[in-house]
């Protein structure tokens, strides 16, 4: 059995971050496993631009971004392995087995001191979204849209009308204008979009696509392909209005309805799962229930922007580095504290931090549940306000995040809570 | 050439049929309006093969749904498809239902049906931990199961091809006239000759016998389902029913043999071409199922899904008798529930009753009984599977990631009988496409397969047959 | 005297800016900080955008390579851009950075932006 000393599922922008860094940090015999046929997961078909501000300071399309870790993974000769899919990940009392298929080896095993969780999501398909009707072809998530247009150059439909104004949904939009398409419509269940301003305004308002806010589609119509969609305003409770309801003769209904962490490996080893993320419970190095076995990216939690995925990887990858290093022992702990969540918080990453001898400061990432105005960020240690940050705005689309201070982890707290204040 | 016999229609029953025909010396064809097999009811019911305690005693139903049920497991062996064993389990909420629990096992008693037992609501409790506290008693019954209906349909249709028989899709049947000593089909376009006719037309067996001379009036009934992801398939183990009541067995929580949790269906009156799923019927679906267990987890439900069900308002026993007006005609109508579990008896009946109307029966030494399904394939061990891709890369290629399929099995449901020609026809005999993702990471991937194998341009290749294209260009 | 009602897309606060244009005098409202009246004053003169789509690759059948204007073109100016990069066609082995077509309708190179070997 081949061992290596870190193995990483996935080579999309977390993989490869999580890759880099952990090379950078001392750990060499380190494997990508990636399913796809070359590095650089969905950001391959996000031809658009707007990727990078952050982690490259200038703007970059999907496949320029890919490309910057690619040359990184690259020049450290990181080995990685394509076409290959991981089936089982093992924790076993004599190591991590992980087990793997390709066409060239078929089904094998690997033996890793450490392993970085790096699957990135999936998108959210009708199914789960319940729309009644009937089930015809021309019903796409937006993803897929965008695999048949950018990647294929197939066009999905002509007439198109776009449940959910996620970004995706956004930027298929305009894509999808621009070669000819005629969107007729963007529906949104909430009362607010969760999509960036920038979005709304270049692939929507742009076009003079009409952006319909705590609107659904009520019912899909037509037999062999979409012939049309109810759509209609929705109450409070998200039901459908019948009487304000309308028919939309369109070919294609494209969904953009949130993307799901893909964590079918992660809870089959028995990792614990955060029931809101759909990601792996983690501390502040991104470490699992399991030591040894972290998470990053997408497949943590869904990220506003590609930049924090790499910069979260890349923090995972230095984290399995240290593991290693240790000899696959955990580093001493102190105490463990939850992240306690107040004043409309949905969940945070980490969702626990735990306190060492020395500690670092703690960034803790968050989303908010609904949009808020001119609140207050605190950071409580023991109940105990430590920090306020005034915060003009907050919504649902952005990622946000509180730092938990050196200091304050040295007086080794019983409780860190964050909590949002009017 | 004159076939010695034509099967009208590719669902179970019809492809039961075919196959059970092909054990002897007759040439047999199988016509299917849609693109593919099992696209009627065979496509989506609720999966069960009944213990046969519910039919009247001494009606048809009763008869071929014992012995249907008996012959199941050796069937899917046969044909190598999921078939379980899990028991069923009718809960009674308060004394009426209690009552009519009793009377269902007196019933299942008088059917001949074994392993029947009424248990306590804290015994029904004990072996389903799911369930309400509001069930008061229940009957048990471990003679019954789960299958895969398509699974079987396609499978049965499959050996039946591989024993000889044909297969013609896209074969709506507009005409059947008489002609001396056989029949002839046509579909406006193409004719088929027949010395006999085997009506499995379904939902529309009452059109083909109109064309045979029989009066029967059929009418749809929609059945909404709600399907739940594997994380939530062990949910309960057995089938769990409610007391019938007049709309029919109620609605159902069920494992599925793929490991899924499915629970309906509902029952209203519909046209048949009405396969829609409403919010009504998905809401009464989940509130009736709770009922049984408030444990269920709406966030988990993968997809949703409408099938039609036969009803005959002539009969509510199935009618199975050669056809009054056309002598060498056999009619199969209002095959409606338990007809999936009663559908290998319908066979053996549907051939001895041809027999009696002078189909001669001569054994075909060459028959087969078995198949190889393009699912064996995740079945295997390690060491089997390399052996496999060692041989065929394609094997080792994965292409939908949720349901864990590989590009070779999808190739073989391409390739073998019948073969699969759409986008749904390949997740029904592979499952790609069927899992939490719904077919968005792996339909561009099997869009191109079908395309390569078929020899068509990508932009050719449909859902489900006909006007179900799934792209409608390119972009340049 | 013409007055216009837009959303700021420099940050997440998403300004609703009110702009009024009287000949070359045009004033801004509603921003928070310079960055908004920079982008309503650029939205009103002359808006860009930049382009992404792809090009086909004559020589590798059904393949596409990603591609972008090199800089911002003008809004108004997107679908006869298109028209232009859908008649196109390049020749494999492209990489990132090359030139697909030169100063295209006079306002930026279109340059790929992935490779295909």
């Amino acid at each position: 059995m081949l061992s290596y000393d870190l193995v990483i599922v996935g080579g999309g922008p977390a993989g490869m971050a999580a890759a880099v860094s952990a090379h950078d940090n001392g750990t060499e015999n380190i494997l990508i496993i990636e399913r796809d046929d070359s590095l650089g997961g969905i950001l391959r078909q996000c031809i658009h631009n707007g990727f990078g501000l952050h982690r490259f300071g200038e703007e970059l399309t999907g496949p320029e971004y890919a490309a910057r870790y690619r040359k990184m993974v690259m020049e450290r000769n990181i080995p990685f392995v394509c076409n290959t899919m991981v089936l089982s990940i093992e924790d076993t009392d004599n190591g991590k087995v992980v087990t793997a298929m390709n066409s060239d080896r078929g089904v094998f095993t690997l033996d890793a001191q450490a392993i970085v969780l790096a699957m990135g999501c999936r998108e959210r398909p009708r199914g789960a979204l319940n729309i009644p009707g009937t089930r015809p072809a021309g019903i796409y998530t937006a993803g897929t849209a965008q695999r048949y247009v950018n990647i294929k150059g197939m066009m999905p439909g002509k007439n198109i009308v776009i449940l959910g104004s996620g970004d995706i949904g956004l930027i298929m939009a305009r894509r999808m204008t621009l070669e000819g398409a005629n969107v007729k419509a963007v529906c949104e269940l909430m009362p607010y979009s969760g999509g960036l301003n920038r979005n709304i305004v270049q692939c929507l308002k742009d076009f003079n696509i009409p952006l319909l806010l705590s609107h659904t589609v009520a019912q899909i119509h037509g037999n062999e392909r979409v012939t049309g969609v109810t759509i209609a305003e929705v109450d409070e409770k998200f039901r459908v209005i019948p009487e304000k309801s309308q028919y939309i003769e369109c070919d294609t209904l494209l969904l953009s309805c949130g993307l799901l962490p893909e964590n079918e490996l992660t809870q089959a080893a028995g990792i614990d799962l955060d029931m809101i993320t759909g990601g792996a419970s983690v501390n502040q190095n991104r470490q699992t229930s399991k030591n040894g076995i972290f998470s990053a990216g997408n497949v943590l939690h869904v990220h506003d922007l590609v930049d924090y995925v790499s910069e979260e990887a890349e923090l995972a990858g230095r984290s399995a580095s240290e593991y290693i290093k240790r000899g696959a022992v955990d580093k001493k702990i102190v105490k463990t504290v939850s992240v306690g969540k107040a004043g409309g918080i949905r969940y945070t990453v980490p969702q626990r931090i735990d306190i060492y001898d020395e500690n670092d400061d703690v960034k803790v990432y968050f989303r908010v549940g609904a949009v808020m105005n001119d609140v207050t960020l605190t950071v409580k240690a023991d109940g105990e306000v430590v920090s306020g940050q005034k915060k003009r705005k907050m919504a649902p689309g952005e990622m946000e995040y509180a730092v938990v201070k050196k200091a304050v982890l040295d007086t080794m707290p019983d409780a860190i809570d964050i909590e949002i204040v009017k | 050439m004159i076939f010695d016999v034509a099967v009208i229609g590719g669902g179970v029953v019809g492809g039961l049929t075919a196959r059970e025909l092909t054990r002897y010396k007759l040439s047999v064809i199988i016509l299917e309006k849609a693109d593919d097999v099992a696209g009627g009811a065979s496509r989506a019911n609720s999966a069960i093969v009944h213990g046969g305690f519910d039919p009247l005693p001494g009606t048809l139903k009763a008869k071929l749904n014992a012995k249907g049920t008996a012959m199941m497991a050796k069937l899917a062996e046969e044909l190598d498809v999921h078939y379980r064993n899990n028991g069923s389990m009718v809960l009674a909420f308060g004394d009426e239902q209690d009552e009519k629990v009793r009377e269902l096992y007196d019933r299942g008693i008088k059917n001949g049906i074994p392993g029947l037992s009424v248990i306590s609501g804290d015994e029904a409790r004990r072996l389903e931990p799911a369930l309400s506290d509001t069930v008061t008693s229940a009957l048990l019954c471990t003679s019954s199961g789960i299958v895969c209906p398509y699974d079987l349909n396609i499978a049965a249709v499959g050996n039946a091809m591989d024993n000889g028989a044909q297969l013609k899709c896209n074969f709506e049947v507009t005409d059947i006239k008489s002609v001396g000593d056989h029949y002839v089909i046509t579909n406006g376009q193409e004719r088929v000759e027949a010395r006999y006719i085997v009506n499995a037309a379904g939902l529309y067996c009452d059109t083909i016998a109109a064309m045979l001379g029989d009066k029967y009036t059929i009418t749809a009934k929609k059945g909404e389902y709600m399907l739940f992801d594997r994380s939530e398939g062990d949910m309960v183990d057995r089938t769990i029913f409610q007391v019938p009541t007049k709309a029919g067995k109620g609605i159902l929580i069920t494992p599925t043999v793929d490991g899924n949790l499915l629970i309906g269906p509902t029952s209203e009156k519909t046209d048949k071409d009405d396969c829609s799923t409403t919010l009504d019927g998905l809401d009464l679906t989940k509130a009736t199922a709770l009922k049984s267990s408030g444990k269920l987890n709406f966030r988990k439900i993968i997809t949703s899904f409408c099938g039609l069900r036969s009803a005959c308002e002539e009969s509510e026993d199935f009618i199975i008798r050669m056809s009054d007006n056309s002598p060498r005609c056999l009619e199969l109508i209002g095959i409606d529930s338990p007809g999936l579990s009663s559908s290998p008896a319908i066979a053996l009946y549907a051939v001895e009753l041809l027999s009696e109307a002078g189909l001669v029966l001569e054994r075909n030494e060459e028959f087969v009984p078995t198949r190889v399904s393009a699912r064996r394939f995740e079945k295997l061990s390690a060491d089997e599977k390399n052996a496999i891709i060692a041989k065929d890369p394609a094997f080792g290629h994965l292409v939908c990631r949720c349901e864990t399929i590989t590009e070779g099995e999808i190739l073989q449901a391409i390739r073998q009988n019948p073969p699969a020609r759409s986008l749904d026809a390949v997740k029904r005999r592979t499952r790609a496409g069927m899992g939490r993702c719904q077919g968005g990471f792996c339909s561009p991937f099997v869009t191109e397969l079908i395309a390569k194998e078929l020899g068509i341009p990508e932009t050719d290749v449909t859902k489900f047959g006909g006007n179900s294209k799934l792209l409608v260009g390119k972009t340049k | 005297m013409e007055n216009r009602e837009m959303i700021c897309i420099n940050c997440p606060l998403g300004c609703s800016l009110s702009v009024s244009i009287d000949g070359d005098n045009i004033k801004v409202s509603g921003n928070t900080c310079p960055r908004g009246e920079k982008y309503a004053i650029a939205e009103v003169t002359h808006p860009t955008r930049t382009l992404t789509t792809t090009v086909r690759v004559a020589n590798r059948s059904g393949s596409f390579v990603a591609v972008k204007t090199k800089n911002p073109i003008s809004k108004e100016k997107l679908f006869d851009a298109m028209r232009i990069v859908n008649a196109a066609t390049v020749t494999a082995p492209v990489h990132a950075g090359d030139v697909i077509i030169a100063d295209m309708l006079g306002e930026s190179d279109l340059i790929a932006t992935a490779d295909k070997e």
